[in-house]
């Protein structure tokens, strides 16, 4: 959104070193017993559901089945790592080959287009040309709309050129996917640069091609990093394009898997179940505590992709 | 397995050395031309990539899912409006419609004022509980909706009565002297729907709560001030002067969330695939053209929500302009 991308980017670690600067002397309003309360409450609800899918993945079959994940706190002990042993392995469900494809999915997906909305990226900021101004409104204007008004007649191509179910299929779909999101936060970060360091690199005599990949290109890794983040997690997370151009079977990404092998199917066992649940949250938790300041300006810019 | 992830790497590199060398190219063929030509044609060499792109896989799609929203089910004879009247016209897909339009005005308003409520609050807390309680709030907009959905429906389980609840919601119901209850299966009062939202709300506020807490701490604190000593108290406050100031990142959370509701399509497909009177025009859309196999009913949907999304677009490019000229 034009409203977030060109405020700075403040993740929410950032959030609480300035928050002891003028905004803490500023509002004395400290946090009374019931504020603590409220939040604590909140914070809770909010965890609570998370927690009993993680505990009840390291419970016994029978245990989980029969009784409520709660009552381990009554008698501690009697986990096991089978389950996930079980969802890895089983042919049935083979989340071990869903992982790989989700890797093997999301990461030419994730970095095909950045180099491509870079380039496109550079020429609206830095060239003029007649139509830059209505070709970049009708990227902005495509944020809006919703992907899946493409999948028939893409399906019907996909059919006829034999691209169904293959990875080089969602690939392609992922790259034309993201590729208003990524121009546009490529774009909006690099009209930030300043323009006293491209028209220096001008008079030098640096060609176009020269001031991009010497000059723009490294100074925009703070955006190209926030991109990057985002369409990883977005395809990743992702179940509607994997479900229409790849659909279960042996290239089927986790989020296909678990909804075909295990929520799908009466009788997987909530141990299965919450086993798998947690498998697929591992990766974008991962990403998402150890860099969430850039994935918060990706997501901040992105909100509106899908 | 090992072949998947080297075949991903490989792409990987092939990937970005052949885009690398596309534009070497394309530079190339550009400084061939006369001085003049040069600069006037490069520009679009640069774009045009990513163009072809957005083309092959938006634009020229939604044309023909226009032209195929007029046509039948295997886009081979033009239909005039049927598909449209059909639709319309029967009861399910008006549930459908309503069902989405619940959505799209309930999740975008407690999204707006919890997360509000959650940026304020949090707040005022000390640097380590605000950066503790918000990371907790916002971690679920990490994960997918397919993991989110393993939560939920655990969450929302259901055994028949006498046996031992493993579902938190119901097991607090028997605790509490109620009847277990199959949570997704109540349609009265769109109960099972709104369950459905909690999920996206679940997911969304901490998004929400990041980007007003930002707009909050931007508030010039000698405004608070003034207030302050004219005898205003923290609710007085907060309505007249933090909000007035925050009303523009007020609207840009209101209409993101607006255009995710619009778009969703996972929860509900996973958690029921749109029974017990749950649908929503994303899994409409899914069931019209995998179930049927109509791809004119189902082009007809996604025209039907592009022209809902229209107003939306507009305002849109607008807001960026005006950021432009800002």
């Amino acid at each position: 959104m034009a409203t977030t991308t060109t405020t700075p980017a403040v993740g929410a670690s950032e959030q609480s070193k300035t928050a002891k600067g003028p905004g803490r002397e500023g509002n004395p309003a400290k946090a009374g017993w019931a504020t603590r309360v409220a939040l604590g409450v909140i914070c809770f609800l909010w965890v609570v559901p998370t927690l009993g899918l993680f505990i009840t993945s390291f419970r016994k079959e029978n245990d989980a089945n029969t009784t409520g994940w709660w009552t381990v706190f009554g008698n501690f002990g009697n986990f096991t790592t089978e389950n996930y042993h079980e969802v890895l392995t089983n042919p049935n469900l083979d989340l071990a080959g869903a992982f790989v494809n989700s890797i093997a999915i999301a990461l030419p997906a994730t970095f095909i287009p950045l180099l491509i909305a870079a380039f496109a990226s550079y020429a609206f900021a830095f060239m003029n040309f007649p139509g830059r101004d209505i070709l970049f409104l009708t990227i902005v204007s495509l944020l809006v709309v919703p992907n899946y008004v493409s999948f028939v007649p893409i399906l019907k191509f996909y059919g006829v050129v034999g691209l169904g179910g293959t990875f080089a299929g969602v690939w392609l779909a992922h790259i034309g996917f993201g590729m208003s999101l990524a121009i546009y936060i490529l774009r909006n970060y690099m009209v930030t640069l300043p323009p006293s360091v491209i028209e220096s690199a001008k008079v030098d005599g640096a060609s176009h091609f020269q001031t991009f990949y010497r000059l723009v290109l490294p100074m925009s890794v703070p955006a190209l990093a926030s991109f990057a983040i985002f369409q990883f997690l977005w395809v990743w997370n992702d179940l509607f394009v994997a479900l229409v151009f790849i659909g279960p079977g042996e290239n089927a990404p986790m989020t296909v898997a678990i909804k075909n092998n295990l929520l799908s199917q009466q009788g997987a066992g909530w141990n299965l179940v919450t086993a798998g649940g947690f498998l697929s949250m591992i990766v974008p938790l991962l990403v998402f505590l150890s860099l969430q300041r850039f994935f918060v300006r990706g997501l901040t810019a992105g909100a509106v992709k899908g | 397995m090992f072949l998947k992830t080297s075949n991903a790497v490989i792409t990987v590199v092939a990937g970005v050395g052949v885009a690398v060398a596309v534009y070497w190219i394309l530079n190339k063929i550009a400084e061939l031309l006369p001085g003049h030509w040069e600069d006037r044609i490069k520009p679009y060499l640069y774009i045009l990539p990513a163009y072809a792109a957005i083309t092959l896989y938006l634009i020229y799609p939604s044309i023909l899912t226009f032209k195929y929203s007029f046509q039948d089910s295997t886009s081979t004879e033009w239909v005039g409006f049927d598909n449209f009247t059909k639709l319309l016209s029967s009861h399910e897909f008006q549930q459908t419609l309503i069902n989405t339009l619940l959505w799209m005005i309930i999740v975008p308003i407690f999204t707006v004022a919890i997360g509000l409520a959650v940026a304020v609050l949090s707040d005022r807390l000390g640097p380590r509980g605000e950066n503790v309680s918000k990371t907790l709030i916002f971690m679920p907009m990490a994960i997918s909706m397919v993991g989110a959905a393993t939560v939920w429906r655990f969450l929302y389980a259901y055994r028949p009565e006498g046996q031992e609840q493993i579902g938190l919601q119901n097991a607090l119901v028997v605790l509490l002297g109620g009847k277990p209850v199959p949570w997704l299966q109540q349609d009265q009062f769109h109960l099972n729907s709104l369950l459905l939202m909690v999920m996206l709300l679940w997911a969304q506020i901490g998004f929400a709560m990041v980007l007003l807490s930002a707009a909050i701490k931007g508030v010039p604190v000698d405004t608070l001030e003034a207030a302050r000593i004219d005898g205003a108290g923290e609710r007085q406050i907060f309505f007249r002067v933090v909000v007035p100031q925050i009303k523009g990142t007020i609207i840009t959370v209101f209409v993101t969330t607006l255009i995710t509701v619009m778009k969703i399509f996972d929860i509900v497909y996973v958690m029921t695939n749109g029974n017990f009177n749950t649908n929503i025009l994303g899994v409409e859309f899914y069931n019209q053209l995998f179930t049927n196999f109509n791809n004119g009913a189902a082009a007809a949907i996604v025209v039907m929500l592009m022209v809902a999304m229209i107003p939306i677009m507009i305002y849109q490019v607008r807001n960026f302009k005006a950021e432009e000229a800002a």
